[in-house]
Parts: structure tokens; C-alpha cells; sequence
């Protein structure tokens, strides 16, 4: 217990200003990083288009501003809050199924007049908030009961967004809320079923998708059998990783990219331009800084000093992790088709803002632990 | 205790979860590494695989069409050229309103009802960035008059392209042809890739015989594109290999010559050199211009060119197969002399009728008088029916018919121009397969005449006739002289083929059947004695007249009475100057009655203007 205390102590003697603004400077620079990157291969991929990495920049500035911000809410009054932000999310969520805009097939957005707003990205926040609100007062392992509340608490936001439909958001809830679970100390059997009864509900979840849905699961399968259809985006994002090479065809020369034949290029193929024009080499530079971002992360979880703050933390950086992984998997075709875009690269999106809101969080858990008097 | 069994829990908590969190570490870092397998097996080890796929996706080939090789007639005279023509195409990505775009256009350029279709057809087919046709072939006004308003029309230009044009027009079509859009029925007999760039093809005359030479072989643009398909760069580019100019056997002069003489009648004259086999001039008529057909004739016209009584779009020369009459008297003279039937002092009377023995059915002589005692120099001279009908039957069908075919009766001469037909010498044998019927005696009489089931086509006699001329040396007419490279001045001469000589027994007999000839035209009683009198170089001719209309026994032939189309044809063979022959002609004209009022006159102006090489 002392031993940990006087780690505390001492990042707190060696980073004051640090804690003053509430920042984590490891972090912000790594996010930085990130960041400059994305808008290099941006230029590259939206055809040179300066107004677009404009546009991008500001989307980030709002995006670190929110994180700033956040940050200086402490996690005290965070914990407060969570109980309210998740039932007016789910408030929202079912403003949304009643009267939400339409927007490309899909109900998922809330016209406020001024803005609108997406409550299923505030979801990404709350879930993860609220099972780690419910597990912070109790012994961990959580039993059964707490267990199928966590799942309740889990599933029903889920389950709305599904509706939307969106898929891609679902299943990020659905991950941060497991994380949580899974830092909580969930029993290893207790997984194994869960992972069992997800394999026997397959053909459910097969009977409940929609359309476009399933033919992305299949296509992910065989993307050759429909080489002009949707097999396209795989075979095209393959073909310009692979002729990428070691070291890439050169900043603004990937033909892939350059003469329209990737689909997605700025958005959620991203990826594949920067493996076209930067090769391997540049992918593990990528990967250099997510890697410190997610070790970072959960550096931050465990010198955190109470169970919701370590649990949110966990469950935010895996998080991040995920949109990583789910997004790169899908570009190399290891993994199906599902519309993530690749964290602080990818042109657009609100999910940048939820993230950096996200590393706030983390920022504030970080910098607003109790010291000890000395 | 309660406190410190709190803090045993932190405790215990705090450690499950660094455990836990280690854990995730590991397994995001096994990820990780997963996904950098993943990428280190598309990146490094399929890295030449996939590159090879990106250069296919980037590059494509486009093909360049090569020039159409030029068509001169014998002496240089150019009778195919390829012009520059202007057309006028519209990129749709550049246009903001289409319709009223080709609204007003139409203050400017005339657009046809079927450039409207096919414009339309393709700007639903075509990637907005390609420009589209709209009208091909556009007048000097209209160019001019677009131009000064052209800022008026983004997104319209005019571009400029070669297209064929036949500056003779209607001379020599018949021979030439013409070059029409590639269509369903001669992709079938082309290589697609060798033609990927060209448009025009040739449908008939040389310009179809000859395709494969005047056509050249395509080039290639390597190109980098879009996916969408637009050109970014050219890469690379192999220039097409343009088409061998040709240089016709024809004589321009001589083939308008010819066609002028013809006048309003239709019909076919054929001009060889008999010495090379060289086709001097190919004459079908009426005759039509080729230049419409190239980019596509208007139906109207089409229509009315089809429908013509005259048949003008019939070729004539090749495909018109006419009874020879009694052009086929030499030959059969020839015959009887080479198998000892007939000689110097034999002769034959004549009471203006044959009658076969043992029957009472009379065939009449044209002159019903009928011209009494006649030998084969008279038979000929006068084309006395009676000594030929006799001449046939003593010679019977077979040797007629094998004697006749040496000289190309009955079979196709072999011509490089696509589509002759072949004509017909009868015999039992064909008879009997083709109608299942036996041969009759009385055939065998009126074929010894070129009448009955005898078929000829103009270039058939003419080339028999030169056979004639060169003493029994059979050339096989040819249209080309010489092929030339593009862009080189050596000529690469064609050459005739032979086949055998025809064997002669006696050259006495030739020079009798040619003694007669030149009486056909030289002497007082021939009936061709007309275009005889002054001519300054000596022919050697004979005359025909081939029946449309069988006459009955007793019926007289009223030309004045009969319709025009049921009137004979009339024919003329000849070649000149006799000692040294250089020309050989037939002439057929269709419904003109007599073969020496008609056609023999026709055939003096071919000769003068070859050989005197004045036009008339």
C-alpha cells in the first residue's frame, strides 16, 4: 500500500504543471502524433485536397477540446453523473427509434434544430460509465446477479442501437461493457459460456440482420465471388496494401489511391493508402503510437486508486483498441466488413470527438488522484 | 477489523485487476502481432502478386487505328483518298443542359433524326468524362459557323479524323467498292483485336478483296487511367502500321470512257490486256456513287438506289450472267477446225432454218431468207445460226462443252474482286444432276449458238476473247498492278497467274477464226462492218444477240413491238489492233437489241480511247 502511494507521489512531484491543466502529457502527444500523421495521409488520399484537411483540422481541434475540457471534470463528480448520463442516454436512444432522422437507411440521428446529435456516441461513454458505477460498491468478483444486472445494463442500449441499425456502434457498446466486466474479474467459465452461447445464437443473430449486413458477412468470406459488386472494396484495399510493399510507393504516388480504385480512400480504408504509400515501414510507425497509446492507457488504469475509475479507464483504452483492430482487420481482410473508421485518421466522424472525450477521461483519472500529505 | 478487511479487498481487487489488465495487454499485443502477420504476408511476401494487379488496374491499352492505304489506278490517278473530316462530339460532364445544348446546336448544325438515336444510345452507355458523336462528316460551312460560336458551347468541340472519299465518285465503282461502318457480319471474318481502333471496313469491290493490305495493323497506346477509366498519362506508344497503297490495273480515262459511252443504256463492258490479264477497265451500269455508303446512306436514298429498275447497285460485270449468243461462234468455229470438222472449203447451206433428222421442229436462222451456201469465214462474217447449229450437233455436247471450257466458260475466272459468279456451260452430266432431266439433241443445237441454258458472265467473254487474241495463252484478269508501302515510293509488282496454254493443233485454224473476225468488222457484208470503216487500227469482232424472249416458230421479232425489258441484249467481243493485239473487250447492253448497232459502237469508243488515246 505505501509502495503505491509513493508511486503516486512521485509522477505528482514530477509533473505539476501536468497536474494543474489536468493533462497527461505522454498521452496528448502520442494523440498529437497520431493526429499529424492522419492529416498527412488525408492530404494524400482526399486527392490533395486542402479544404478537406482543413475541415479535418477543425473537427480534431473540436475533438482535443472536448478532451481539455473533460479532463477538468474530476472523477468524483463523474461518478455523481453516471447514474444520469445513462438514463438520459437511453432517453435519447428511444427519441431516436421514435422520431429520429434518417440518414442513409439508418435512424440514428436526433435533429435538434441546431445541431444533431447522435446519443448512440454518447452510449460509447455512458455504458462502459454506468457497469463500472455498479461495480464499484461491490466485491469483485461480481456474482451471478451482478453479473446478469451489468449484462441488462449492457444489452438494452445495445439492443437499441442494433435497431438503428447500427452495427458497427452495437458492437463497440457491447465490447466496453464486457471490458469492464472483464477487468471486474469475470470468471473464465463464466466467458467460455458466454462465448459458447454467441456461437449457438449465430443463426438468431443470421436471421435478424439486415440485408447489406449479411451480404458484408459473406463477402468477407469469399470476397472473389463478387469481384465488381461488394467483393470490391476488399480486393481493391488488398491489391493497394500488398503493391504498397516495405517501404510504400511514396507520399502522394499510390496509384491504388491516387486513380479512384480504392473505395472509402479518406474514410474507413484509410489504412490501405497509408500502407500503399508508406508500406510496412510506415504501418509500424502507425502502430508505434497506438501501441504506446493503449500501454499508456492501461498504465493508467492500474495506478488508478478506485475501482471505477480503473475500470473506465481499462475499458476506454480497450476500447480504442478495438476501433484499431476491427478497422485494420477489416482493410487487410482478416476481419468482415464493419464501418469503423481507424482512430485519428480516418476523415470524419463524430466517433473522433467520443474518443478524445474518452482520453479525457483518462486524463482526469489520471491527474486528479488524492495525494497523500506529505 | 471491518476497516482492514475493507482494505484486504482493495487489496485483492487491485491485484485481480492489474492481473486482468496485463492479460488484455497480452492478448491486444498477440493481436497485434496477428494483424502485422497479416500485413507482412500481403506486403512482403505477395508483394510482387499484388503489384502486378495494381499495374493491371492502372494501366490499359488503347488501340490507334492505322491509316486506310490509298487506291491509284494505273497511271497514278488516285481513285480512293482519305480526307479529313470533321466531326462534332460532346463530353457530357461538361454540359449542363443537354437538351437545350442540342437545341441550339441545330441553329448551326443540321442533326439528322438517326444521329439524334444513336447519340442518345451511346450518352447512356458512356462514362460522362468520353466525348460522344453526334454528327460525322460536317460541311465546311457548317465548321466555319460553329466556330465563331463555339464559346457558346462548352463542352462541344469539333474534332478532326481521316475518313475515305472517292474523288471519281461514281467511276469504276463496280471494281472499287467501297468502305462502310464495321458491322455484325464483318466482325466475323476480322481479327477484333487487329481492328480494336478502326471503324470502316470494306464491303465490296477491292476495297473488300484487299482488306487485309489496305488495312495496315494497329498500333497501342499504353495509357494510365482512373477506374472510372479516364486517361491520367501516356505511358508508352507503338505507332499503328499504316495500310499498303494499291495500284489498280484500271485506266481511269478509259473506264469513264467507257461509262459515257454507254450512255442511258445499262449494261457491262470489260477491257483486259490480254498479254498481262490486266483488267483496263470493269464497267457495270448504270453506276452509282460510293461516297454516301461510307458513313452510312441514308435510308431514303438507300431505298431508292435499291429500288431502281435499273438495278444500279447490281454488279454487273461479275454477277450479271447473260446468254452469250452468238459471240460464242469463234470459239465454236475453233472447235470444229481443231477436230477436223469444218475446214477452208467446207461449207454448208443455209435455207433459214435447221431441222434435226428425223424431226420437223425448225430452228431458225435470224435471217429468215437465209444466207444460202455458206463456209466458216461466212458463218462467221454474216453469224449464220444454221452452220453452227450443224456444226454443234456433229461436234456433240461433250466436246463442245470440254473445247468451250478451256476458255473459262462455265467456271469463275479468278478474279481478285470478291463475288463473281461463275456462268454456266451446260452439259447432259450437269443436266442431269441439276434438273434430273436427260440432254436433248436440240440443246445441244441452240447451245452451238450461246443460247438455251449458256450463261456468261461480261468478264467471262472478255477474258475468252483475250484468249482469243493471245492465241490460246490464258491469263487470269487481275485488278492489281503493284502494292506500295506508306511512305515508301518502291512499287511491289503483282503478278497474273497462268494456266496451261491451250493446246493448238493447227495455228492455221487460229488465224482462219481471226480472218473471219476482222471480216465481222472490215468487210462490206459483216455485221459489224459499221465501226469497221474507219478505223484507223484493225479489230478482230464479233457480234451477239441474245434472246430475253423466246420467239415462237412462226412469230417475227418486232423490236418496236416488245417492251424494252423484253428486248434482246446485245453483245460485241473484240480485240485490237489485230497484229499485235493490246485490248480485249466485251460489251453487253441490256435490252439494245442488235449486237452490232448497240454494242459494237460502244466497243469502237473503248478501243479509240485506249488505243488513240483520245477520249471521245
Amino acid at each position: 500500500m505505501s509502495y503505491q502511494l509513493s508511486t503516486s507521489r512521485d509522477d505528482a512531484s514530477q509533473g505539476g504543471w501536468q497536474y494543474r491543466l489536468h493533462i497527461d502529457a505522454p498521452l496528448l502527444l502520442a494523440l498529437a502524433g497520431v493526429s499529424a500523421l492522419g492529416l498527412i495521409v488525408l492530404y494524400s488520399a482526399g486527392g490533395e485536397d486542402m479544404e478537406l484537411v482543413q475541415r479535418q483540422m477543425l473537427r480534431l481541434g473540436i475533438a482535443f477540446g472536448t478532451m481539455f475540457a473533460v479532463a477538468q471534470v474530476s472523477p468524483g463528480v463523474l461518478q455523481r453523473l453516471t447514474p444520469w448520463a445513462f438514463t438520459i442516454g437511453i432517453l435519447l436512444l428511444l427519441a431516436v427509434l421514435v422520431g429520429g432522422t434518417t440518414s442513409g437507411g439508418a435512424q440514428r440521428w436526433l435533429d435538434l434544430y441546431f445541431v444533431r446529435f447522435q446519443p448512440s456516441e454518447m452510449m460509447k461513454l455512458a455504458v462502459p460509465m454506468m457497469v463500472a458505477w455498479y461495480l464499484a460498491d461491490v466485491r469483485l468478483p461480481p456474482n451471478r446477479f451482478q453479473l446478469l444486472a451489468s449484462g441488462i445494463m449492457i444489452a438494452v442500449p445495445m439492443l437499441m442501437i442494433a435497431k438503428q441499425p447500427d452495427l458497427g456502434t452495437a458492437l463497440l457498446i457491447a465490447s466496453a461493457g464486457f471490458f469492464v466486466l472483464f477487468l471486474a474479474g469475470l470468471y473464465w467459465r463464466i466467458m467460455i459460456f458466454l462465448i459458447v452461447l454467441t456461437g449457438a445464437a449465430a443463426p438468431l443473430i443470421w436471421h435478424y440482420m439486415h440485408d447489406y449486413q449479411r451480404q458484408r458477412v459473406l463477402t468477407f468470406l469469399s470476397p472473389e465471388t463478387d469481384p465488381l459488386g461488394t467483393g470490391y472494396h476488399i480486393i481493391q484495399s488488398k491489391i493497394a496494401i500488398g503493391s504498397g510493399g516495405l517501404f510504400g510507393k511514396g507520399w502522394l504516388n499510390g496509384t491504388q489511391s491516387q486513380l479512384d480504385f480504392l473505395p472509402e480512400r479518406s474514410t474507413d480504408f484509410i489504412f490501405a493508402v497509408l500502407a500503399e504509400e508508406f508500406g510496412f515501414i510506415g504501418i509500424l510507425a502507425l502502430f508505434a503510437f497506438y501501441v504506446f497509446i493503449v500501454v499508456r492507457g492501461i498504465l493508467i488504469a492500474i495506478q488508478a486508486q478506485d475501482t471505477y475509475t480503473r475500470l473506465l479507464a481499462g475499458s476506454l483504452t480497450m476500447t480504442f483498441f478495438v476501433y484499431v483492430i476491427v478497422n485494420t482487420g477489416m482493410v487487410t481482410g482478416i476481419l468482415p466488413v464493419v464501418g469503423l473508421p481507424l482512430p485519428a485518421i480516418s476523415y470524419g466522424g463524430t466517433s473522433i470527438v467520443t474518443l478524445m472525450a474518452g482520453f479525457g477521461i483518462l486524463m482526469s483519472i489520471q491527474t486528479h488522484r488524492k495525494l497523500l500529505p506529505t | 477489523m471491518l476497516r482492514q478487511l475493507t482494505l484486504k479487498d482493495h487489496l485483492l481487487e487491485y491485484h485481480l485487476f492489474s492481473n486482468r489488465a496485463i492479460t488484455l495487454l497480452v492478448l491486444c499485443g498477440l493481436m497485434l502481432l496477428a494483424l502485422l502477420g497479416r500485413l507482412w504476408y500481403l506486403q512482403v511476401i505477395e508483394h510482387e502478386h499484388f503489384t502486378t494487379l495494381s499495374e493491371d488496374n492502372r494501366v490499359k491499352l488503347q488501340p490507334i487505328a492505322p491509316n486506310r492505304g490509298l487506291i491509284y489506278d494505273r497511271n497514278g490517278i488516285l481513285l480512293a483518298d482519305n480526307l479529313p473530316s470533321y466531326r462534332l462530339e460532346i463530353t457530357p460532364e461538361q454540359v449542363d443542359d443537354m437538351p437545350s445544348t442540342l437545341m441550339e446546336l441545330e441553329e448551326y448544325i443540321h442533326i439528322r433524326e438517326t444521329d439524334r438515336d444513336r447519340f442518345d444510345k451511346l450518352l447512356g452507355r458512356k462514362p460522362q468524362f468520353e466525348a460522344i458523336p453526334l454528327r460525322f462528316h460536317l460541311s465546311d460551312e457548317e465548321v466555319a459557323r460553329f466556330s465563331v460560336n463555339r464559346h457558346r458551347f462548352p463542352g462541344v468541340e469539333i474534332k478532326a479524323g481521316l475518313a475515305r472519299h472517292y474523288p471519281q465518285n461514281q467511276v469504276a465503282v463496280h471494281a472499287l467498292g467501297y468502305v462502310g461502318r464495321i458491322d455484325e457480319q464483318s466482325l466475323k471474318r476480322i481479327d477484333p483485336s487487329n481492328y480494336s481502333g478502326t471503324t470502316h471496313i470494306g464491303k465490296t469491290g477491292v476495297e473488300k478483296t484487299y482488306e487485309d493490305a489496305l488495312h495496315g495493323s494497329v498500333g497501342v497506346r499504353q495509357v494510365e487511367t482512373t477506374a472510372q477509366g479516364r486517361v491520367v498519362r501516356i505511358l508508352k506508344r507503338t505507332p499503328p502500321k499504316p495500310g499498303q497503297n494499291l495500284y489498280l490495273t484500271l485506266d481511269s480515262r478509259l473506264q469513264a470512257a467507257a461509262e459515257k459511252a454507254f450512255g442511258d443504256y445499262s449494261g457491262s463492258a470489260i477491257a483486259l490486256d490480254p498479254k498481262s490479264g490486266d483488267v483496263l477497265a470493269l464497267v457495270s451500269m448504270p453506276t452509282y456513287d460510293p461516297n454516301p455508303f461510307v458513313n452510312g446512306i441514308d435510308s431514303d436514298d438507300y431505298a431508292r438506289l435499291r429500288d431502281d429498275p435499273d438495278e444500279p447497285l447490281f454488279n454487273r460485270a461479275l454477277r450479271g450472267q447473260y446468254p452469250p449468243g452468238s459471240t460464242v461462234k469463234p470459239f465454236m468455229g475453233l472447235a470444229g477446225l481443231e477436230h477436223g470438222l469444218t475446214g477452208v472449203n467446207s461449207s454448208t447451206y443455209c435455207p433459214g432454218y435447221y431441222m434435226l433428222p428425223g424431226s420437223t421442229r425448225k430452228y431458225r436462222d435470224w435471217k429468215r431468207t437465209g444466207h444460202g451456201t455458206v463456209d466458216l469465214d461466212t458463218a462467221i462474217t454474216q453469224s449464220c445460226d444454221v452452220f453452227f447449229y450443224d456444226l454443234a450437233l456433229s461436234l456433240g455436247v461433250g466436246r463442245m462443252h470440254d473445247y468451250l471450257q478451256h476458255f473459262g466458260f462455265g467456271k469463275r475466272t479468278g478474279i481478285d474482286i470478291v463475288g463473281e459468279l461463275p456462268g454456266l456451260l451446260p452439259s447432259p452430266a450437269w443436266k442431269r444432276k441439276r434438273r434430273g432431266e436427260p440432254w436433248f439433241p436440240g440443246e445441244t443445237i441452240i447451245t452451238g449458238i450461246g443460247q438455251g441454258f449458256f450463261l456468261s458472265t461480261p468478264l467471262q467473254l472478255a477474258t475468252a476473247t483475250s484468249v482469243l487474241a493471245n492465241g490460246g495463252y490464258w491469263m487470269m484478269p487481275t485488278i492489281i498492278r503493284a502494292k506500295q508501302e506508306a511512305g515508301q515510293d518502291a512499287l511491289l509488282p503483282h503478278r497474273s497467274q497462268t494456266a496451261e496454254t491451250l493446246s493448238i493443233n493447227n495455228p492455221q485454224n487460229w488465224d482462219l477464226v481471226i480472218h473471219a473476225m476482222v471480216d465481222v468488222v472490215h468487210s462490206n457484208r459483216g455485221t459489224a462492218r459499221s465501226i469497221g470503216k474507219d478505223s484507223p487500227y484493225r479489230i478482230a469482232g464479233k457480234t451477239g444477240t441474245a434472246q430475253v424472249y423466246g420467239l415462237k416458230e412462226e412469230e417475227k421479232y418486232d423490236a418496236e413491238a416488245i417492251p424494252e425489258e423484253l428486248r434482246d441484249h446485245a453483245l460485241f467481243i473484240a480485240f485490237a489492233p489485230v497484229d499485235d493485239p493490246q485490248i480485249a473487250v466485251a460489251v453487253i447492253v441490256e435490252h439494245g437489241g442488235g449486237g452490232g448497232a448497240v454494242a459494237a459502237p460502244i466497243a469502237r469508243r473503248i478501243l479509240d480511247a485506249y488505243l488513240l488515246d483520245k477520249p471521245v
